[in-house]
């Protein structure tokens, strides 16, 4: 086992920190991007695409650069060192992997194509008023009619949703299972309704109204296997992300105490508050690992294994970043609850990702329910 | 970044497993496994035949029977032995004077010393904490002054884990009572049979005898049993504290109390609860966060020295030991009150016995090794520039 990057893979981190750590060193910078649709700085997405980021992912038929996994966390990580508001995450990693795992070769070639090249912005619209995280779909149903689809149903929220020009949706089918189908932004009987989220995204409740369709990959299969697996990529690459946001809030945190001043002394001379960013060092460096070790899991092991290893990064990521962002609010005082100062923001985003795909207590049920499985947990396969 | 062993280092685990599994009693596996105390002899015992194997000191020098192994070499076989339920070698010979031996001492002290030391021929005791110097360590005030060809030693050491079974004492003593308190202190290496030397026990909330206090009485030390340069023992005492914050995280014997704590769950029919089944899986997460830290770690400590998220390791290691042996009480139940019970005069298994003695014991482990308060201290200081 072995936790170092590559030179390569070092340069990408160099490549990627340059681009957008810069855009984004000065905290304005990305308030101002989330302030006006489409809440990301869409010359900065043009240069990820230029860069080949947006094709990270996708193998080089599909119109990708055919990474693994450690490539994409590592983008995630740099993304979230800043708290890049780029929809990085849903619109490649978990949009573009559905349509990786399900889609024909030629839906990937067009569809991936797209989205790599920075033409496309993709979003998955799966969650539905009601679900928690399910690979299914619950109440958007597929109907066939004249030798083509048509979804009814409401899909909320979806990121990016107002924005996409295409969605992936799933849906119950006929029969039963859950089904994945392409819609575009401008197909008849679809509504979208946009919103700000509180980390300063975008999202949409989405509604269809026998709104026609293309199948994606062949028609009528259940893809449920297909969205789990999608899921538990994109809760990997999440864990990544906000491994990078607690690290800046920790980061940020440890410098407000050695210069702000109270009592007539910086913050630092106080001992209570020394212990808790302490603390917070032991969540994150704990966090950290089980993060990069779920990475290798999904980039070496089986489905089964990145699921399990999803679940338990995901867990000890949910405990972490509320314990780091909690922190990182109170040790600074008011200022930390403040929009304008940026540490409030770090919290904000790692509550997002943190019910995004699954809080802790979701992902300790399933871990929960398996604990009478297994002797021991072996981290080596 | 990759997860899989190497070939060389999965065959590298199947010979640890192998040997760990098979060449050490079954009786004294049996003891660990039971939370049992062992006896003096099955410490020695133990610890000789991993030396003749060359398994009792791989972290030493090469010259001095240590084997170069890889971080994650040294890390496979602590695992494996743990897994084991083999004894580890004593820490005191094998992870603190042993090194520190060998990396600051003459030529002669090592080879009078080391051969003796990895093969437990010498058990070693510790003589570092006072009454009045615990946390603050450098305050120490055993003295040590010189007389001819040797020195006289007066003062009390405490907390001597095992010193009933020691035949030497690595002390640190104050040999210059005018210098910064950092500064004026030696490491002396003393004979138990010395006369003016008494070991006194100290009974614990377990009931158990495992610590004593030492106490010196114009005890006369030959001047050459110095480590390395007078008043440079701090720096010496540093290196060792170091070393033992890195050993200290016993991750491979709380994943075996959490195996354990599981089977009894299940024989009590409280695995089913949810609750307690969320509790076990949250703890099992924790510990393999520990324990992917401790190999990520290991991997960047550099020259010997640890790498200051060791500080992690120990904090973290002990909280994760000590909930272990708390579940285990919970499981027990009332049937946890009965630690006085002698085997043919109660109905209640083992374990259930074992279990309370145990989680008191084990509160001294946030204590000991530089409390975990002196390892957050560490990490805001060392660390995050606090």
């Amino acid at each position: 086992m072995d936790f170092t990057y590559d030179e390569e893979q070092q340069a990408l981190r160099e490549a990627v920190r340059g681009l957008v750590g810069k855009a984004y060193a000065d905290f304005e910078n990305r308030r101002r991007a989330v302030a006006a649709d489409p809440g990301y700085d869409e010359q900065l997405w043009a240069r990820l695409a230029e860069m080949g980021l947006l094709g990270l992912p996708f193998s080089e038929e599909d119109g990708g650069m055919g990474a693994g996994p450690i490539e994409v966390g590592i983008v995630a990580e740099e993304i979230g060192r800043v708290v890049a508001p780029e929809p990085f995450l849903t619109s490649v990693v978990l949009a573009g992997g559905v349509v990786a795992a399900a889609g024909t070769a030629e839906q990937r070639a067009e569809v991936l194509g797209g989205v790599s090249s920075g033409e496309s912005l993709l979003a998955f619209a799966h969650a539905e008023p009601g679900t928690r995280w399910t690979p299914a779909a619950a109440s958007v149903t597929a109907a066939e009619q004249d030798g083509g689809w048509r979804l009814t149903g409401v899909k909320e929220p979806v990121l990016q949703g107002a924005r996409a020009d295409r969605l992936v949706v799933s849906a119950v089918l006929p029969g039963g299972g859950t089904g994945l189908f392409l819609c575009d932004g401008d197909a008849e009987g679809l509504t979208r309704d946009g919103y700000p989220t509180h980390d300063g995204g975008r999202a949409a409740r989405v509604r269809f109204e026998a709104t026609p369709v293309e199948p994606l990959g062949e028609a009528g299969l259940d893809r449920a296997a297909d969205i789990a697996r999608a899921l538990d990529a994109a809760r990997i690459a999440a864990c990544a992300e906000a491994v990078g946001l607690m690290e800046t809030a920790l980061r940020t945190t440890t410098a407000y105490l050695t210069s702000r001043k109270q009592f007539g002394v910086t913050l630092n001379t106080f001992q209570a508050l020394n212990f808790r960013a302490a603390d917070m060092y032991v969540s994150l460096e704990l966090a950290k690992s089980m993060a990069l070790w779920a990475t290798m899991v999904l980039a070496e092991g089986s489905p089964e294994e990145a699921a399990e290893a999803a679940s338990r990064a995901s867990l000890a990521v949910s405990r972490a970043g509320r314990h780091i962002g909690q922190e990182a609010i109170q040790l600074h005082g008011g200022i930390g609850v403040t929009a304008e100062y940026s540490v409030g923001t770090y919290t904000s985003r790692l509550t997002a990702l943190d019910h995004l795909l699954g809080d802790g207590q979701h992902h300790l049920r399933l871990l929960a329910a398996a604990v009478g499985d297994h002797e021991e947990v072996d981290p080596l396969p | 970044m990759h997860l899989q062993l190497s070939p060389e280092d999965a065959a590298f685990r199947d010979e640890m497993r192998e040997f760990f599994t098979t060449k050490v009693p079954q009786e004294t596996r049996d003891a660990v496994a039971e939370r049992r105390e062992l006896t003096k002899e099955q410490f020695v015992d133990t610890q000789r035949i991993l030396n003749a194997h060359g398994l009792a000191v791989p972290n030493w020098p090469v010259e001095w029977g240590g084997r170069d192994w890889s971080p994650l070499r040294r890390h496979i076989w602590h695992e494996e032995m743990q897994r084991a339920s083999v004894p580890q070698p004593l820490p005191f010979n094998a992870s603190m004077i042993g090194p520190v031996i060998a990396a600051f001492a003459s030529e002669e002290m090592k080879q009078r010393f080391l051969p003796a030391t990895a093969n437990l021929d010498i058990w070693w005791s510790q003589g570092f904490s006072e009454p009045d110097a615990g946390s603050d360590l450098a305050s120490l005030r055993t003295t040590a002054v010189r007389d001819g060809d040797e020195f006289v030693v007066n003062g009390q050491k405490t907390w001597t884990t095992l010193g009933q079974f020691g035949d030497w004492i690595f002390t640190l003593v104050r040999t210059d009572p005018e210098a910064r308190k950092q500064r004026g202190i030696s490491m002396l290496l003393i004979d138990m049979t010395s006369p003016g030397l008494t070991v006194r026990p100290i009974e614990l909330i377990d009931g158990g005898h495992e610590v004593n206090e030492v106490w010196f009485e114009d005890v006369r030390v030959p001047a050459e049993n110095l480590v390395g340069e007078l008043n440079a023992g701090w720096d010496y005492a540093k290196f060792l504290l170091g070393n033992e914050r890195v050993g200290v995280a016993p991750v491979g014997g709380t994943k075996r109390v959490v195996a354990q704590a599981k089977e009894w769950a299940r024989e009590t029919g409280q695995l089913d609860d949810p609750l307690l089944a969320s509790r076990i899986a949250e703890l099992e997460n924790d510990l393999l966060a520990l324990e992917l830290t401790a190999l990520r770690v290991v991997a960047h400590s550099a020259d010997g020295k640890p790498h200051p998220a060791s500080s992690v390791l120990k904090l973290r290691g002990t909280e994760l030991q000590q909930a272990a042996s708390e579940l285990v009480v919970d499981l027990a139940g009332a049937a946890s009150l009965a630690s006085g019970a002698g085997d043919g005069a109660t109905d209640l298994p083992w374990w259930t016995r074992r279990a309370t003695p145990v989680y008191l014991n084990l509160r001294k482990a946030s204590i000991y090794g530089g409390s975990n308060e002196i390892q957050r201290q560490i990490i805001a200081k060392t660390i995050l520039g606090l």
